[in-house]
């Protein structure tokens, strides 16, 4: 299975050493791990995060995403994995695999998935400071990221 | 017939409702008709109204105002993703 929810942590190595055994068409691997970030926007500190998804809906959503990458490039493999639950600063959120013949397919479809994940994947954030909860707003720049994508 | 009706985030907190089944009334059609019925409730479901980019999806796509719904349908009301 290509694209996997889960609470529990992941080990980018691990992924990469499964997504590799036993081939030797693959020519390069791209990954991207998010970070929860202490420092919000707001300047208030951030001590942990909520991440809220849709069941159903948010495997479905990645998976068109996967499937649109490789559509269009030559892609050998793609791992995604996104957590759910409470995380702390520093833990790990969302990792993306992607493996290729060469660099360029891997780079760019690597930064495709994560621009469409960011905008069309129904995940939430919700962020804890010291006093109160908040719910984290959409990004413009995000949507930017993402129409650029259009051909 | 009724369809299934599901909020999530922020907006699940105001309304305070995470799911629920709706008769579906002869009349409404599309998701913007399905806002305009569930906001008619009064507060806390007027945000379904007020609440800014407010994103639907029926049958777990994506769905603009104009999207039909149809008795059994799986309708979602969410504010704009955040995830990544």
């Amino acid at each position: 299975m290509s694209v996997t929810i889960q609470a529990a942590d992941f080990d980018c190595g691990q992924e990469i050493a499964a997504m590799t055994k036993g081939r030797d068409d693959i020519g390069a691997i791209a990954s991207f791990i998010g970070l929860v970030r202490a420092d919000p926007l707001a300047g208030e500190k951030i001590n942990a995060m909520t991440l809220e998804h849709y069941p159903g809906m948010t495997e479905k959503a990645l998976a068109e995403i996967v499937a649109h990458a490789k559509s269009r490039w030559a892609l050998q493999a793609v791992r995604v994995i996104h957590r759910i639950g409470r995380l702390l600063p520093g833990e790990q959120i969302v990792l993306v695999v992607v493996a290729a013949s060469h660099r360029g397919s891997a780079f760019t479809a690597c930064e495709f998935i994560m621009d469409f994940l960011k905008t069309r994947a129904p995940f939430w954030k919700k962020e804890e400071t010291a006093d109160h909860g908040q719910w984290v707003e959409a990004c413009d720049a995000d949507e930017v990221a993402a129409g650029r994508w259009k051909k | 017939m009724s369809i299934q009706l599901l909020y999530f985030a922020g907006l699940r907190e105001v309304l305070g409702v995470a799911t629920e089944t709706l008769e579906l009334p002869a009349g409404i059609e599309t998701v913007a008709a399905l806002r305009e019925l569930l906001a008619a409730r009064g507060a806390p479901w007027t945000a379904l109204v007020t609440t800014k980019n407010l994103r639907a999806a029926v049958n777990q796509e994506m769905a603009g105002p104009d999207a039909r719904v149809y008795a059994g349908d799986e309708v979602a009301f969410f504010p704009p993703v955040t995830g990544g």
